[in-house]
C-alpha cells in the first residue's frame, strides 16, 4: 500500500518536471537507485508495456492477454520479477535481448506482436532504467505463462528468427544527450511509443513498411483489430494537417480535443500510457508528428459547408441517410455535424470520417465507442452501438450521408462493406468494457 | 457468526448525492472512505445509453430504477388513531435505489432558499407576532442562515453545471433573473435553457399581471461545462425523457455525471454494492458509534468498523436507521417528547391548467426536467400573510417535461372523458398541442402529529420493522394553495386562453397515496440549535452520538415550496467543511449543547 502511494506520488511529481538526469532538484530527493526505478516506471508508461502484458482482470505485467495474429493467438508473457514464471532470473543483458532484439532468454525469437523492431531504438541508458523498474518497482506475480494457440506446423518458431533477421533494425547506442524537441519527439514516437505498430501499413511479411520517416508510408495509417489507425502525417483531410501541436498534446493527454476523440486501441493507449507523459514529451512528439509531410501533397483542405445543416433543419432532405442521421446521431453530433467541443466529436471535416478506408467509421457506428478515462478529463463520454438497431443497408446509408455532408468528401459505403465489418466484431463487446487505466490512481 | 472487516476512517450508508459529495470531500482530506450501497452499480454508459434509455414503459410505468417495494417499503397512516398499512406500489412518491440514488433520474430542479425560509419561526414571530404560528405547527429555525450557506449553494451549482440567470448578484438586482432571490456571489455556471413556446407565453402573462418571472434554475446543463472536479457535463437535448430516466446526454446532473468519474478512481475510496446497512453499532456508552452492520450480496451479516459514520441514504432510510440503532430519543407525538421522527413533512402541489385556442402548437415533446419559467412572488413570505391566515407559499413554475405517449398524453382538462375508446382518443388529440400546466409546489409546515416511527407490525425482507409515516394534509396548506391558485388563475386568464382549469385539492381532503405528487419527503432527523429541539446540529452532527452525521432532507425542520436538493447539497458541503477543518483535528461535538 505504502509503496503504491510512493510510486503514485512520484508519478505525480514526474508529470510536472522534465525528465532528464540533470533536472532532479527536489529537496528530499530519492536515492540514485530509486531515481532509476522511477525513470524506468515513466519509460514503461511511455512504452505502454502494461497494456499487452496484463490480462483483463489480471495483475499488472503478469501476462496472459490474448493477442490475435494471422496464424493464431499468442498470449503475452509474465514480465513481473517472479523467479519461476516471470523474468526474475533475467540479467540486464537478457532483458535487453528480449526488449530490443526480440530474443527470449532461452534463445527463441519472439513473435512480432512484441514490437521489438520499434523498441530497438531505445537507448541503453533507458533500457537500464526499465530493467531497474521491472526488477524492483513491479510486484512479482506467479501467474504461469500460457502457450500459443497456433496449430502445427504454423507453431514452429524458426521462421520467427528468419523474420527477425530480415526485418528487425540494429539497436540504438547511447549517444550525446540531445533533448531538443524534434529529436526527443522522434525518439519517443519511433521507439517506446511504437506508434508505427498500429499506424504504419504492413507488408506481405507483416512487417511495418517503414520504421522511420525515410518513406511517406511511415505512420500513414494501418488497420489493426478491424479499426483503421489513422494517418498521422500532414494530410489535411485524413491526417493531422489541420491539427495544431496543442491539439495533438490535448489528444494524447485526455483522449479528446476539438477535432476528435480516441477510440478503439488508441483509447487504451491514452488511458494507460500517454496521459502520464510530461507536457514536454508530448509537445516533442506533437512537434515531430507535425514535421511529417503529407502522403498526398497538394491535396486541398476541406471547407465546412452549411448546406447539410440547413437541409436537416428545414426537413428538406428526407433521404434514408438523412433520416437515419436525425433519428440516431443528431442529438449528439447535431444537424450542423459539429458535435459539442470536447464532448461529442465533430463529424464535419473529421479525419476519421474522411479516411478512404471506412473501417473505423463503420465499426464505431455498429459497436459504439467510449472515451478513455484520464486524470485531466475523467468523463468517459460514450457513443452507443447501433448494430442491433440498424441494418447493414441503414448503416451504409447513414455512413454515406455523413461522408458526403458538411463539406466531407469521402467515398460512399455499401451494405456489403458493413456486413464485412459486422462479421468481424468481437462477440458481445459492450460500450461499458471501456478504457480505464488498469490500475487505480 | 458475523464477518468483521478491516476498519476504515469513514463509512457511509448509501451512495447518492450526499454520499458522493462527502466521499469527494473526505477522500480529498486523505481519509479512507467506504460507501455501502444496498443497490447496484449504475453508470450512464452501461445502464442508460440511447435509445435504451428512452423507454417509458420500463422506466415511468414499471419504475425500473426505483426501489423494489416487495423487499422493503414504508407503512402509511393519516392520523394517530389509524392503523398504518404498507405502500405496495409506487404512487405518491418514487423511492430511488442504486448508486446515484434518485439523483440518477430526478428532474434536476435545483433551488437555493429564500433567506426567510431558514428562519421560519423567528421571522414569522417577529413579523406577525408570536400568536401567528398555531400551537400544533411545530416549525422552527434551521440553525444556519442563508448567508452562511451561500458559498455552498454556489459550489453545488458549479459541480452540477446548473443553468440559470442570476437576479441578485452581490446585492445588485440584475435583469433577466429572479429579483426576489437571496443574494448570490456568482452567476450560474451555464446560461438558462431555452424557453419552450409555452414558457414564453406564461412568462409574458406573469409579467402582465405584475409578477417577476425568471428562468427556472435547472441541473440540466444548457451547454457542456467542466465542473470544479474536472468532470465534464454534456448539453441538454430537450428530449423530454428526464424524470424517471437516466440521461444519455450526460447533461442531467447526477453523481454519475458530476462526481463519480473522479471519486470511483481514488485509491482511498471504495464502494461495496448490494450491501444493505441494517444498524449503526454503538459502544457500551451509547455515545460513540463503532461502525455499522450490513447484509452483503450473499445474505451474510458483516460488521464494518469505522471512526466516522455518515448516514447518506434517502430521508426515510436515515431516520429509520437512527430508530433501529437507538440513536437519539424517538419522538412521541402524544407527549411531545423526543426528537427522532419529529416534523415529518411533504409537498403540497397543485396546477393551473391552461387550454389555448385550437391551432396552438406547443410541441410538448420538446421537454426538459427543470427548464422553464418560474416566479417567487407567492413563495415563502414574499407576500403579506397578515390578513390571509396561513403560513407558507409556493414555488411556481411552468416546466414542460415532455409529451410522452403513455403518461403525458392527457385528456382535455376539466372534462369527464372515458379512459379508453374513441372519445378518449379524440380528447387526447384535442388537448395534446394546446394545453399547459403552471405548477404550484407548495410548502408544508411541520405538525405535532405528522411524524415518523417504526411500524409495530410490518417488517422488511431482513426482518426489521418498516418505517411508518403518519401524515395528512392540514388546513393551513389547503388555504395556502387555494389562495395562490386564485391568484395564478389570473395569470392563466391573461394568456387569452380558451379556458383555465384549476387543479387544487379541496381543503380538508386526505392524502391520496396512490397518485404521484412528489418525492420531497422531509424531516425526521431535523436540524436545530439545541438537542431539545433537534436531532442534529447545523453541521448535521448527531447531538447524541458525535461521530454520526446525518445528511439529506431529513434535516429540514419543515418543507419549503422549492425542491430540496439545493439545500441538501449545500448543507452537505457546509458539514464537510466543518468536519475537515474542525472535527478531524478535534473529534467531538462541533456545537456546544
Amino acid at each position: 500500500m505504502i509503496k503504491h502511494y510512493f510510486i503514485a506520488a512520484c508519478a505525480a511529481v514526474m508529470s510536472l518536471s522534465a525528465f532528464t538526469a540533470a533536472a532532479q532538484s527536489n529537496a528530499a530527493a530519492p536515492s540514485a537507485d530509486q531515481q532509476l526505478v522511477q525513470r524506468g516506471e515513466y519509460l514503461a508508461k511511455a512504452g505502454d508495456c502494461v497494456a499487452c502484458h496484463t490480462a483483463k482482470g489480471g495483475k499488472p505485467f503478469a501476462g496472459g492477454l490474448p493477442i490475435a495474429t494471422p496464424i493464431g493467438t499468442v498470449y503475452s508473457s509474465n514480465i513481473t520479477p517472479d523467479k519461476e514464471h516471470g523474468i526474475g532470473n533475467y540479467s540486464e543483458e537478457d532483458f535487453d535481448r528480449a526488449l530490443r532484439h526480440g530474443i527470449r532468454k532461452d534463445g527463441a525469437s519472439l513473435y512480432p506482436a512484441m514490437p521489438y523492431p520499434s523498441y530497438a531504438k531505445v537507448k541503453p541508458a533507458d533500457v537500464k532504467a526499465l530493467y531497474a523498474y521491472f526488477m524492483q518497482g513491479v510486484q512479482a506475480d506467479p501467474a504461469p505463462n500460457r502457450g500459443v494457440d497456433i496449430t502445427w506446423p504454423l507453431s514452429m518458431r524458426w521462421p520467427l528468427s528468419v523474420w527477425r533477421k530480415v526485418f528487425a533494425p540494429a539497436v540504438a547506442a547511447d549517444g550525446p544527450e540531445d533533448n531538443s524537441p524534434l529529436v526527443r519527439g522522434q525518439y519517443l514516437v519511433e521507439g517506446l511509443g511504437h506508434c508505427g505498430a498500429c499506424h504504419t501499413p504492413r507488408g506481405v511479411g507483416m512487417q511495418e513498411k517503414a520504421l522511420s520517416n525515410d518513406s511517406s508510408q511511415f505512420l500513414s495509417g494501418g488497420v489493426i483489430d478491424g479499426y483503421l489507425a489513422n494517418n498521422l502525417r500532414g494530410d489535411a483531410r485524413d491526417g493531422l494537417g489541420n491539427w495544431s501541436e496543442a491539439d495533438i498534446v490535448a489528444f494524447l493527454k485526455t483522449g479528446r480535443n476539438s477535432h476528435s476523440a480516441a477510440f478503439g486501441g488508441m483509447a487504451d493507449v491514452v488511458a494507460n500510457s500517454t496521459q502520464y507523459m510530461t507536457g514536454e514529451d508530448l509537445s516533442a512528439m506533437a512537434k515531430y508528428l507535425k514535421s511529417l509531410k503529407a502522403v498526398k501533397e497538394g491535396t486541398a483542405a476541406l471547407a465546412y459547408d452549411d448546406k447539410t445543416h440547413q437541409a436537416l433543419r428545414k426537413g428538406s432532405d428526407q433521404s434514408p441517410g438523412a433520416m437515419a442521421f436525425l433519428n440516431n446521431c443528431a442529438a449528439c453530433h447535431r444537424s450542423s455535424g459539429k458535435g459539442y467541443e470536447e464532448t461529442f466529436p465533430t463529424l464535419a471535416l473529421s479525419p476519421t470520417v474522411n479516411a478512404e478506408n471506412p473501417a473505423s467509421l463503420i465499426r464505431i457506428v455498429l459497436e459504439g465507442a467510449e472515451m478513455p478515462w484520464t486524470h485531466k478529463a475523467p468523463t468517459q463520454f460514450a457513443m452507443p452501438g447501433f448494430a442491433s438497431r440498424l441494418s447493414d443497408q441503414e448503416v451504409a446509408d447513414v455512413v454515406t450521408f455523413i461522408r458526403s455532408s458538411w463539406g466531407n468528401q469521402a467515398s460512399s459505403v455499401n451494405a456489403s462493406d458493413v456486413a464485412k465489418v459486422r462479421k468481424q466484431l468481437p462477440e458481445k463487446k459492450t460500450v461499458e468494457a471501456g478504457s480505464a487505466p488498469l490500475a487505480k490512481q | 457468526m458475523a464477518i468483521k472487516k478491516d476498519k476504515v476512517d469513514v463509512v457511509m450508508v448509501g451512495l447518492g448525492w450526499t454520499g458522493s459529495i462527502m466521499g469527494m470531500e473526505l477522500t480529498e482530506a486523505g481519509l479512507n472512505v467506504l460507501a455501502l450501497e444496498r443497490g447496484d452499480m449504475r453508470d450512464t454508459n452501461t445502464d442508460t445509453p440511447y435509445p435504451k434509455a428512452v423507454d417509458e414503459l420500463k422506466y415511468s410505468v414499471r419504475g425500473a430504477l426505483f426501489q423494489d417495494l416487495s423487499r422493503e417499503t414504508v407503512t402509511i397512516r393519516h392520523t394517530l388513531s389509524d392503523v398504518a398499512v404498507p405502500y405496495r406500489q409506487h404512487g405518491s412518491f418514487l423511492l430511488g435505489d442504486g448508486v446515484g440514488g434518485a439523483g440518477f433520474h430526478w428532474n434536476g430542479m435545483m433551488y437555493r432558499n429564500l433567506p426567510e425560509e431558514l428562519e421560519m419561526r423567528t421571522h414569522h414571530e417577529q413579523k406577525y407576532g408570536k400568536k401567528f404560528i398555531p400551537e400544533d405547527m411545530t416549525i422552527q429555525d434551521h440553525g444556519v442562515t442563508y448567508k452562511e450557506l451561500e458559498p455552498f449553494y454556489d459550489f453545488s451549482e458549479k459541480v452540477m453545471a446548473v443553468s440559470g440567470k442570476a437576479g441578485n448578484l452581490k446585492g445588485q438586482i440584475v435583469a433577466g433573473g429572479n429579483p426576489l432571490e437571496g443574494e448570490r456571489s456568482d452567476e450560474f455556471p451555464t446560461p438558462p435553457l431555452q424557453y419552450q413556446y409555452s414558457a414564453s407565453l406564461v412568462e409574458k402573462a406573469m409579467r402582465d399581471v405584475g409578477y417577476h418571472p425568471y428562468p427556472a434554475p435547472a441541473a440540466n446543463a444548457s451547454q457542456p461545462f467542466t465542473n470544479p472536479y474536472g468532470v465534464r457535463i454534456g448539453p441538454c437535448n430537450y428530449c423530454g425523457f428526464c424524470e424517471n430516466y437516466g440521461c444519455y446526454m450526460y447533461s442531467k446532473a447526477s453523481p454519475q455525471t458530476t462526481i463519480l468519474p473522479v471519486l470511483l478512481k481514488r485509491k482511498n475510496f471504495e464502494v461495496r454494492t448490494k450491501a444493505q446497512v441494517i444498524k449503526v453499532n454503538l459502544d457500551a456508552s451509547g455515545k460513540r458509534a463503532t461502525g455499522v452492520t450490513y447484509i452483503d450480496a450473499q445474505g451474510r451479516e458483516v460488521e464494518q468498523p469505522a471512526d466516522l459514520v455518515l448516514l447518506t441514504a434517502f430521508q426515510t432510510h436515515n431516520v429509520r436507521l437512527l430508530l433501529l440503532s437507538g440513536i437519539g430519543k424517538p419522538y412521541d407525538p402524544v407527549s411531545g417528547e423526543g426528537v427522532v421522527g419529529k416534523n415529518f413533512a411533504y409537498q403540497y402541489n397543485g396546477g393551473i391548467n391552461v387550454v389555448m385556442p385550437k391551432g396552438t402548437q406547443f410541441n410538448p415533446f420538446i421537454g426538459t426536467g427543470a427548464g422553464g419559467v418560474g416566479m417567487d412572488d407567492l413563495n415563502a413570505d414574499q407576500f403579506d400573510h397578515g390578513p390571509l391566515g396561513f403560513i407558507g407559499g409556493a414555488s411556481i413554475r411552468h416546466v414542460r417535461y415532455g409529451g410522452r405517449p403513455i403518461k403525458q398524453a392527457g385528456t382535455m382538462p376539466g372534462e369527464k372523458v372515458p379512459n379508453w375508446g374513441s372519445e378518449w382518443k379524440a380528447s387526447v388529440q384535442d388537448a395534446y398541442q394546446r394545453t399547459l400546466t403552471i405548477g404550484m409546489s407548495g410548502s408544508v409546515m411541520a405538525y405535532r402529529d405528522c411524524y415518523l416511527s417504526l411500524d409495530p407490525t410490518y417488517k422488511d425482507a431482513n426482518g426489521q420493522p418498516l418505517l411508518r409515516m403518519t401524515l395528512n394534509w392540514k388546513e393551513n396548506e389547503g388555504k395556502m394553495l387555494t389562495y395562490i391558485a386564485g391568484e395564478m388563475e389570473k395569470v392563466g386568464q391573461a394568456m387569452n386562453p380558451e379556458k383555465v382549469v384549476k387543479a387544487v385539492r379541496k381543503t380538508g381532503s386526505s392524502w391520496d397515496t396512490r397518485v404521484y405528487q412528489s418525492t420531497h419527503l422531509t424531516g425526521g432527523a431535523i436540524m436545530g440549535t439545541t438537542p431539545k429541539n433537534s436531532v442534529v446540529n447545523k453541521y448535521l452532527q448527531s447531538w447524541d452520538v458525535p461521530n454520526v452525521f446525518v445528511y439529506g432532507a431529513c434535516a429540514f425542520p419543515q418543507n419549503m415550496g422549492y425542491n430540496p436538493t439545493g439545500l441538501v447539497t449545500a448543507l452537505a458541503y457546509h458539514s464537510a467543511k466543518a468536519i475537515r477543518e474542525q472535527y478531524l483535528k478535534n473529534p467531538g461535538p462541533l456545537v456546544q449543547a
